[in-house]
């Protein structure tokens, strides 16, 4: 599939930001006052502004309204929803806690919920398509969860739990990584089942339909380079999960050390996000001689 | 409502006959000019004139070749479009309700003011049916000429889509899937027709006619037992050497040229 900068900057971002929200609802850390205005700006300005990144891929931005009508259905239309519920849910919650000191328990927890139910639907819109078979694996939601709850501990300066999840998303994106490598030939579709000429031999590409690029092959046939993917997935694990834990469990707790770990999480997170999609194969490919 | 219908009166839809079709792209030009100027949104063309021409096509024909264990390689020609599938993947992701499939005949269609450009259900279609158009930023699809099949202002024998109406082959068959005395049915069930990949669970309406078999009707020639023609024995060659002066000069030439 082919990474496009807004949806990578999306997913990744506004993942942070109702990572942070998940433990802020439940009163991690307990701040309140101008300290309480400081998590939750930064909070609100990760959530919002990566869904505002992913109106910038939209063909008609202007009528992004219709996206909340159809929740029964679609996990976008879902995600549209939820991630408004849960804005909105905190604003009294934040603007109890910065302005009177007070923390409104149940409805902090219920935004809590919420702001995972979000980051859930963003990972089901993946999850649920067949037609991306690296996608279609419980294993997505769980690391896009993952993502949000460790970045959303390292930014809430839960510095133990951040250092401990992280470890455990490093195992979780190791496990989908060699399972989505196999997830292709798992589904089964090939250039035989795709054109039903099985039968007949061997299926090759003799002629494309025309010669000139079309929409399918610049949205969804995108081929990264076996060794790029690797460099890439060193980045990924060691700068979004390894290196933070190191970084946040020897380094003493300060300042200068919750930066270096976020600049670094954000790095192995956007490198990660990127061959989410790079590395994704759509079986349309398939009917174009490539995967 | 982008759920899905549970059931569909009929099964409007195509059947493509992969032996008959001989490639001429027909049909491409027919659908792009039918359907630039009719429903919806015209089929834009980017760089039409320059280095590297695209554009919005409702239907593409492949061409691939077949290459068996032993035996001679075979060519088909493979046109693809919208399969107008029961379960289709590509109404349940739309998140604004714009995708829907229709209960009374099945058609698969964009309502394009409520389109949102998101493309999610390109995404989530495994044939590629769904071109984003790049000048209206609207999801364009096969309407299977929604307004022709049942426009009562063209004469009878055109209300068929047009890739159908201009096919010179006969390779395109337009009806009800969901009629078993339909024509198209009959045709399915005596030619064995398929689904295009039924692993992705799509249950697609489309069905295509596998080519028949070419090794029944043309045998191979017979093994080679000797000459055939009775002057074959007086037409061979009669030295494989020249001799004497030609001999001599060959040999003189070849040596020197060695």
């Amino acid at each position: 599939m082919h990474p496009a900068p807004s949806i990578i900057v999306f997913t990744a971002i506004s993942g942070l930001g109702f990572g942070l929200l998940a433990w802020l609802g439940v009163g991690v850390p307990d701040v309140t006052g101008w300290s309480a205005f400081a998590f939750f700006f930064i909070a609100y300005a990760l959530a919002a502004g990566g869904l505002m990144a992913s109106a910038f891929h939209l063909g008609h931005p202007e009528r992004a309204f219709k996206a909340f009508s159809q929740w029964r259905s679609s996990w976008l239309s879902r995600e549209a929803v939820l991630s408004v519920a849960t804005l909105l849910a905190f604003g009294p919650y934040a603007l109890a806690l910065w302005l009177f000191e007070t923390r409104l328990g149940l409805l902090g927890a219920v935004g809590s919920l919420l702001a995972l139910a979000t980051v859930f639907s963003t990972s089901m819109i993946y999850a649920s398509l067949r037609a991306v078979p690296r996608w279609n694996h419980w294993l997505v939601p769980t690391l896009f969860l993952l993502y949000a709850i460790s970045g959303g501990a390292l930014l809430s300066g839960e510095i133990y739990a951040a250092a401990l999840l992280f470890l455990v998303l490093a195992g979780a994106q190791l496990l989908y990584w060699r399972t989505g490598d196999k997830l292709f030939h798992a589904a089964g579709s090939t250039a035989e089942t795709a054109t039903g000429l099985g039968f007949m031999g061997k299926v090759r590409q003799l002629e494309p339909p025309h010669t000139g690029p079309n929409y399918l092959l610049k949205e969804m046939v995108f081929v990264v380079g076996r060794r790029r993917a690797e460099r890439l997935r060193l980045i990924a694990l060691l700068s979004g999960a390894i290196l933070p834990a190191l970084v946040l469990s020897i380094v003493p707790a300060g300042h200068l050390a919750a930066a270096v770990a976020v600049l670094l999480h954000v790095i192995g997170l956007l490198a990660a996000r990127w061959l989410f999609f790079a590395e994704a194969e759509h079986v349309v490919g398939l009917y174009y001689g490539r995967r | 409502m982008t759920s899905l219908p549970d059931r569909t009166e009929k099964k409007l839809g195509l059947v493509i006959d992969l032996d008959t079709c001989v490639g001429c792209h027909a049909c491409v030009v027919a659908c792009k000019g039918w359907n630039t100027q009719g429903y919806g949104a015209p089929l834009a063309d980017l760089d039409a004139y320059g280095a590297e021409p695209e554009g919005t096509f409702l239907n593409r024909v492949h061409a691939y070749e077949t290459v068996p264990d032993d035996g001679p390689a075979a060519v088909v020609h493979f046109p693809k479009s919208c399969l107008h599938c029961d379960d289709a993947p590509c109404v349940t992701v739309c998140p604004t309700g714009a995708s829907y499939k229709r209960g009374e005949d099945g058609i698969v269609l964009v309502n394009e003011t409520d389109c949102i450009g998101c493309g999610l259900c390109a995404w989530a279609c495994p044939y590629g049916a769904r071109e984003m158009d790049g000048k209206e930023k609207v999801m364009k699809k096969c309407t299977l000429c929604v307004d022709r099949i049942y426009n009562e202002n063209l004469p009878e024998e055109d209300r068929e889509p047009a890739c159908v109406r201009t096919c010179p082959a006969g390779a395109r068959h337009f009806g009800d899937l969901a009629d078993p005395d339909s024509d198209v049915s009959r045709l399915v069930a005596a030619r064995d027709g398929m689904d295009l990949m039924p692993e992705q669970g799509t249950k697609p309406v489309n069905q295509y006619l596998p080519p028949r078999p070419k090794a029944d009707r043309v045998p191979s020639p017979p093994p080679d037992d000797g000459p055939v023609d009775v002057l074959a024995p007086f037409l061979e060659p009669v030295a494989d050497a020249p001799q004497g002066f030609l001999g001599w000069l060959d040999r003189a030439l070849g040596a020197g040229g060695r």
